[in-house]
């Protein structure tokens, strides 16, 4: 067993024996939690480290979806909720959001770079003022409540245990596709893209529809991890899709490491964490200036996050057997020019 | 004259506006868009918002143009410019004093950032976006601790309060006296202030032995280092006059509207609209765009009052879809 295969199987099962030793606390609020947020995190890795396309909409993508949830499910808010059966609107929630997510790909593929970050964040942002004051279907300022997880196959996915292994299960799917998807024929085409564009073109790639594809895979991870995200809540409304939450998401993949699928998890798990117990370390009113400078000091010291750091870290013990396959960097080395 | 059509379509739509603006209105278009007072008065709003506007967001692009650094704590700069200037004028009690004290606070600042963060880590574009971002957070959370969550009211200074007559008549009474529009002092004021801090703008990077040395910079960096010129304090100065001119907008903006937490999203937010339907990096591009997202946000206001925040964004994506680069690109 290769080194890397060795460690999946360690966290994995670290994973699913996490219920038997939390406190259902620990198991919902973080562990539930971290996984929803690593997973929203995840599609913006998916962009930005295999695409060169940093998108700020993601987190507007989960919303989308977890909007639709509360429209065609049930929701105790006295508006729309149209009663479909779970395995009706979370397909076609999912559907839908992705189909948002590839539009918004179509008018930001047209752009590159820091002018895709700005394209994205006003797109998340207009949509955020959108929600905010139209009543007639999004519930405006309050949105919608009592969005809950149903009772499906004898089981009550709203306690933490089996809510706990949904999302597990859900990020689980979606990493080990990231993993695959590396390593596909599309999933190479899109990071030869990402390093160089016009030679893609002139072999005859047609550079905008790979992109647009890859917002749309992006979407559907992105959205499905929204409808976990409206279920967690057991709400949705404006501030879910804020321009804070959508930094908030770039802060996690940045942190965690954006060039390989599990930083957006391990930045997920330092963020809930960071999130809940903030307030017992400082004044919880000084949340984000203690979030704000672990981003800052992990951009300025390690630009590739977390797991960067771990991969220096390791690096500079050689003799531990379990070194990375990739040879990590030595630290003090110049960083590689990040691309966008 | 390359498009006849364009120039004919164009003339007759300024004289039609011309014609709403000092006519009397006839009752079918009372009927249509309500009385003339009010689309008057949206697009005089409109118009010095985008005064507002330009202010904000020339600094933004003045620092992009330069240094391809998108500066996503520009909002702050704003918001801390407004802040000193707000307890500069409440100690001093002089609003001059204020403006000038909001321009030097975030020029400092700009200065300080350029000089300990981002000449580490010149090129790369990302990371330099990522810690502004960082800065951001960290930036409004402690000024939020610093002044606290309170709203700040400037006393607009006694000569620039209160409001004059314009020359336009609104409507005519029954006994044949016209009755012409007030409209506020101040307001005018800052398109006044936005119109020469333009002209300033242009005047010094095209007239100016400076200018020249950050237009040279702007097209090839290495060949100006070469030439001599110690790149690191023409970059530091652009930074500084850019935060500058944010802490400028801050205390004018804040006289015109309020100092409050988030605004430094919302002008930030201004901002990036701005110089994307503008174009990024021209200050013509910046003062286009200032204007379309002005008088986009007023007429929203006043006419479709529910979306009128998305009307702006509408206004932006339908750019992006035909001209992706912004309105006005500077030739490269």
């Amino acid at each position: 067993m290769s080194p890397r295969a060795a460690t999946h199987l360690v966290a994995g099962l670290l994973l699913l024996a996490y219920p038997l030793v939390a406190s259902p606390f620990f198991v919902f609020q973080i562990g539930a939690y971290s996984l929803i947020l690593g997973t929203i995190a995840l599609s913006l890795m998916i962009l930005a480290g295999y695409g060169g396309m940093v998108s700020l909409a993601q987190m507007m993508v989960a919303g989308v979806a977890g909007y639709l949830v509360a429209i065609l499910g049930t929701n105790e808010s006295g508006l729309l909720g149209f009663g479909w059966p779970w395995w009706l609107y979370v397909p076609v929630a999912v559907l839908i959001a992705s189909v948002v997510a590839s539009l918004i790909g179509l008018l930001a593929v047209r752009s590159a770079g820091i002018y895709m970050i700005m394209i994205t964040l006003a797109v998340a942002t207009a949509f955020f003022y959108f929600a905010r004051q139209n009543y007639a279907v999004l519930n405006g300022f309050n949105g919608f409540h009592g969005v809950v997880p149903p009772h499906a196959f004898g089981i009550a996915w709203r306690r933490p245990i089996p809510f706990y292994y949904l999302c597990l299960a859900v990020a689980a799917a979606f990493y080990a596709a990231a993993l695959y998807g590396e390593r596909s024929t599309f999933g190479l085409a899109l990071q030869a893209v990402r390093d160089n564009p016009r030679r893609m073109r002139a072999l005859g790639f047609n550079v905008p529809a790979l992109r647009v594809f890859a917002f749309f895979l992006a979407g559907v991870i992105a959205a499905t991890a929204g409808v976990l995200l409206v279920w967690f809540n057991s709400q949705i409304s404006p501030g879910t899709i804020s321009v804070a939450a959508a930094i908030d998401t770039l802060v996690i993949a940045v942190v965690g490491g954006i060039r390989r699928p599990a930083g957006p998890y391990f930045g997920a798990l330092l963020f809930a964490v960071l999130q809940n117990f903030a307030i017992d370390l400082i004044d919880p009113e000084r949340f984000n200036t203690v979030i704000g400078i672990v981003f800052l000091a992990v951009v300025l010291l390690s630009p590739d996050g977390l797991l960067g750091l771990f991969a220096r870290l390791r690096n500079a013990v050689p003799t531990r057997s379990f070194a990375e396959p990739e040879p990590a960097r030595p630290a003090g080395a110049v960083p590689q020019r990040s691309r966008i | 004259m390359r498009h006849p059509v364009t120039v004919v379509a164009a003339a007759l739509a300024a004289a039609i506006l011309l014609w709403m603006f000092l006519a009397v209105w006839p009752a079918w278009l009372v009927a249509l868009l309500g009385p003339k007072k009010v689309f008057v008065i949206t697009i005089f709003n409109g118009i010095t918002l985008a005064g507002l506007y330009f202010l904000v967001a020339s600094g933004f692009t003045l620092v992009f143009g330069l240094m391809r650094n998108v500066n996503l704590a520009h909002g702050s700069l704003y918001l801390f410019g407004a802040y000193v200037g707000y307890d500069v004028a409440t100690a001093s009690g002089s609003w001059l004093l204020a403006v000038a004290a909001g321009f030097l606070a975030a020029a400092v600042i700009g200065v300080l950032m350029q000089i300990l963060i981002f000449r580490r880590m010149e090129g790369d574009e990302l990371r330099q976006t990522l810690v502004t971002i960082g800065i951001s957070i960290v930036a409004a959370d402690l000024m939020l601790w610093f002044w606290t969550g309170t709203t700040y009211q400037f006393t607009v200074p006694s000569w620039l309060d209160g409001a004059v007559s314009t020359p336009i008549i609104t409507a005519v009474r029954h006994d044949g006296r016209a009755v012409f529009m007030m409209y506020p002092l101040y307001r005018l004021a800052v398109l006044v202030a936005a119109v020469a801090i333009g002209i300033a703008l242009y005047v010094f990077l095209n007239r100016t032995r400076v200018g020249m040395m950050i237009r040279a910079g702007v097209d090839d960096r290495g060949m100006l280092a070469a030439t001599g010129v110690n790149v690191h304090l023409v970059f530091a100065a652009v930074f500084g006059v850019g935060a500058g001119l944010a802490g400028l907008a801050g205390v004018i903006g804040g006289t015109a509207l309020s100092v409050a937490p988030g605004e430094d999203v919302r002008y930030l937010l201004a901002s990036l609209v701005v110089v994307i339907v503008g174009g990024m990096g021209s200050i013509t591009g910046a003062a286009v765009g200032a204007l379309l997202v002005g008088l986009a946000e007023q007429i929203g206001l006043a006419y479709f009052p529910t979306y009128g925040v998305v009307l702006t964004f509408i206004i932006m994506v339908a750019v992006l879809a035909v001209r992706p680069q912004g309105l006005i690109v500077r030739a490269a």
